[in-house]
């Protein structure tokens, strides 16, 4: 996704504004001229006259760059599947690693993406499976990283 | 010089050096696969990092990194594809080269003369590090303050074409530096009441978002023909390399030494260095017309350039934390996280630790020659790897990397956003560089800022009393006000 600088220059513009109003009810310090709020409403306020200058550039080229330009990539499902996909697997794993366990919520997000990104999927399962194998044995036994178990606890070793 | 001696058994400790195997043939196998960058192999080993003493840390970065950088040119000799953006500026040179047959010459050349460059920039950073550092000494907060200041502008006015989107995500990148508790009135600004805000955003889990993740959201976009790999045999890459060390003695130093410098520029790295160096090489060549066809000279220089960049920017990470790439931003993070906090006394303080990281270059360097050609050998091999079954499994790794550094999955859930957000801004023209950069420095600006402030009791003008700060102040200043002017001097000139 492409978008015109206007769009971006007018989120910033709105993010700065939203910072510089929320910080003024930072507290100051007694005795002292400068409190919390001062470096990030400065930065703030750097970013709203940025996001100023790019509204502008945005809409003096606005002929040559539309609000929002779809890419080749848009057009190919197979494309756009494997992007949201990249996402969806990270979400899925936030989501459920906890509750299901690393041994089962790895394989299936490996296999879901290998199947996304055109693997077969006989060769993806393998994959799936050592590879979570390799990972699990790397971090839960060498490193002794607490992978949860999920519903698998009861056979933890 | 007992220091040394505690340096050389660090260094040679039977741990540190089949962990150095392990990051070059990672580093080697990371750079040659192309899509997979230099900076991405950092990211990935922090996670790993994280268990080990910290000598053998950053062992495993130097080498890794320093095998990625040199193995990202063999793709690019053989396929016409870099294998990470260090080598872009020379790919079409050494693919021609390919055509003509003299892959070998392509390979050599990238080989030993990233080892030479990468020998140079580290003697540069054993003789200027101490240096700089001893003078760093007498820096107090208003020195500081300027020098981070302009080490952020020249992130910037050297890694955009467009400054202004530079500087927003330089401004992004101190903006997040500011959420949590750590800032010096101690106040959880932006936490939203959120636990785990209070403590700042983590700057591993955002940075292999921005550098893994994003690097697997770019492929699973990519829309690009099956390259077809040359299937010529690669013979002796050593064969006439000390001809072309005698033909091009200039061209090599002055590729080390543009490479170094650009390198200990904040921001800048190895593929700016390279680019540099090529276009300084095609300028001052005697036979410039030859650059494009397949010659070799334009490789020399700017293969040596790229790996002096590496050391090159360890400098200003060592002796300020000033990050001088975007593979130091994470090294800086790594040293932190280790206790070894950069600047100057870590310089007086632990000096074995700081030989130790001199003797880790210079070995890197050296076993890169023999581990190279090994991996010129097998090049073809590498190349072949299914980058469909790669993505997946690095995804795997970031996700439980992340999680391995505070067992929360709440950084996760940091990875995906930074990932997804620097993806989002790199493709609208953002650099990424200069957020990083205002992540790692974010805190330590507002730091010193601060302090100077308090100091002065809110006077501006005492950050110009000082000699040293009143030359850095005036430089950053320069750097801000005067491109634009040269511009409009340039423009009414030519009116």
């Amino acid at each position: 996704m492409k978008f015109n600088d206007a769009v971006f220059g007018a989120i910033l513009v709105v993010i700065a504004l939203a910072i510089v109003v929320h910080v003024q009810a930072f507290p100051t310090i007694p005795g002292q001229q400068v409190g919390p709020a001062l470096f990030p409403g400065l930065v703030a306020a750097a970013l709203g006259i940025c996001g100023f200058l790019l509204v502008l550039s945005g809409l003096r080229h606005r002929a040559s760059q539309p609000w929002i330009a779809a890419e080749r990539w848009t057009r190919s499902k197979r494309h756009v599947a494997a992007f949201l996909a990249v996402i969806a697997a990270v979400a899925v794993y936030i989501a459920l690693a906890e509750v299901v366990g690393f041994l089962i919520v790895g394989p299936a997000i490996l296999f879901a993406l290998c199947v996304t990104f055109g693997v077969r999927a006989p060769l993806a399962a393998i994959i799936a499976i050592v590879a979570t194998l390799a990972i699990w044995f790397a971090f839960y036994k060498l490193l002794r990283v607490p992978l949860p178990w999920g519903v698998l606890t009861p056979f933890a070793f | 010089m007992d220091a040394l001696l505690l340096a050389f058994e660090m260094v040679f400790a039977p741990q540190t050096l089949w962990v150095m195997l392990g990051a070059s043939l990672f580093g080697l196998f990371v750079g040659a696969v192309p899509g997979l960058t230099a900076t991405m192999a950092t990211a990935l080993l922090v996670p790993v990092t994280f268990f080990m003493p910290p000598i053998t840390a950053i062992a495993a970065i130097v080498t890794a990194t320093a095998m990625a950088i040199f193995s990202g040119d063999v793709p690019g000799c053989l396929l016409r594809m870099p294998g990470t953006p260090a080598s872009a500026a020379y790919a079409d040179e050494a693919y021609a080269m390919t055509k003509k047959g003299q892959a070998e010459l392509a390979l050599g050349a990238g080989l030993v003369f990233s080892a030479v460059g990468g020998l140079f920039g580290t003697a540069v950073l054993i003789v200027c590090a101490p240096m700089l550092a001893d003078f760093a000494l007498r820096f107090s907060s208003f020195e500081y303050f300027w020098l981070v200041l302009l080490g952020l502008t020249c992130a910037i006015v050297v890694t955009s074409e467009r400054p202004l989107k530079g500087v927003v995500s330089l401004l992004l990148g101190l903006l997040v530096a500011c959420v949590g508790l750590g800032n010096p009135a101690g106040f959880p600004r932006f936490t939203f009441g959120s636990t785990e805000l209070m403590g700042g955003i983590g700057m591993i889990p955002m940075l292999i978002g921005m550098f893994a993740l994003s690097e697997i959201l770019r492929y699973a976009t990519h829309v690009g023909a099956r390259t077809v790999i040359d299937t010529q045999p690669i013979g002796n890459v050593f064969r006439g390399m000390w001809a072309l060390a005698r033909k091009y003695p200039v061209q090599i130093l002055r590729g080390s030494t543009v490479g170094t410098l650009v390198g200990a520029l904040p921001g800048a790295g190895a593929d700016i260095a390279a680019w540099m160096s090529y276009a300084i090489s095609k300028k001052t060549s005697k036979e410039p017309e030859k650059f494009g066809t397949g010659h070799v000279e334009g490789i020399v220089e700017s293969g040596a350039a790229n790996n002096s960049a590496l050391a090159g920017s360890w400098i200003p990470a060592l002796v300020f934390g000033i990050p001088g790439d975007s593979i130091t931003a994470i090294v800086i993070g790594v040293l932190y996280m280790k206790n070894m906090n950069p600047g100057p006394t870590l310089f007086t303080q632990n000096p074995q630790n700081i030989y130790a990281v001199f003797l880790l270059f210079i070995v890197a360097n050296l076993i890169m020659i023999p581990l190279g050609f090994l991996c010129i050998k097998v090049a073809k091999r590498i190349l072949k790897v299914p980058r469909e079954i790669l993505m997946p499994v690095i995804l795997l790794f970031c996700i439980v990397g992340t999680f391995a550094i505070n067992n929360t999955p709440f950084d996760v859930g940091v990875m995906l956003a930074a990932g997804v957000a620097a993806w989002v801004l790199e493709h609208n023209g953002f650099p990424v560089a200069p957020a990083i950069l205002g992540v790692v420095l974010g805190g330590m600006l507002e730091e010193n800022f601060i302090t100077s402030m308090i100091k002065s009791d809110g006077s501006l003008a005492a950050f110009f009393t000082r000699p040293i700060a009143a030359t850095l102040g005036v430089l950053t200043l320069a750097a801000w006000f005067l491109p634009p002017v040269v511009r409009r001097l340039r423009r009414v000139a030519r009116a």
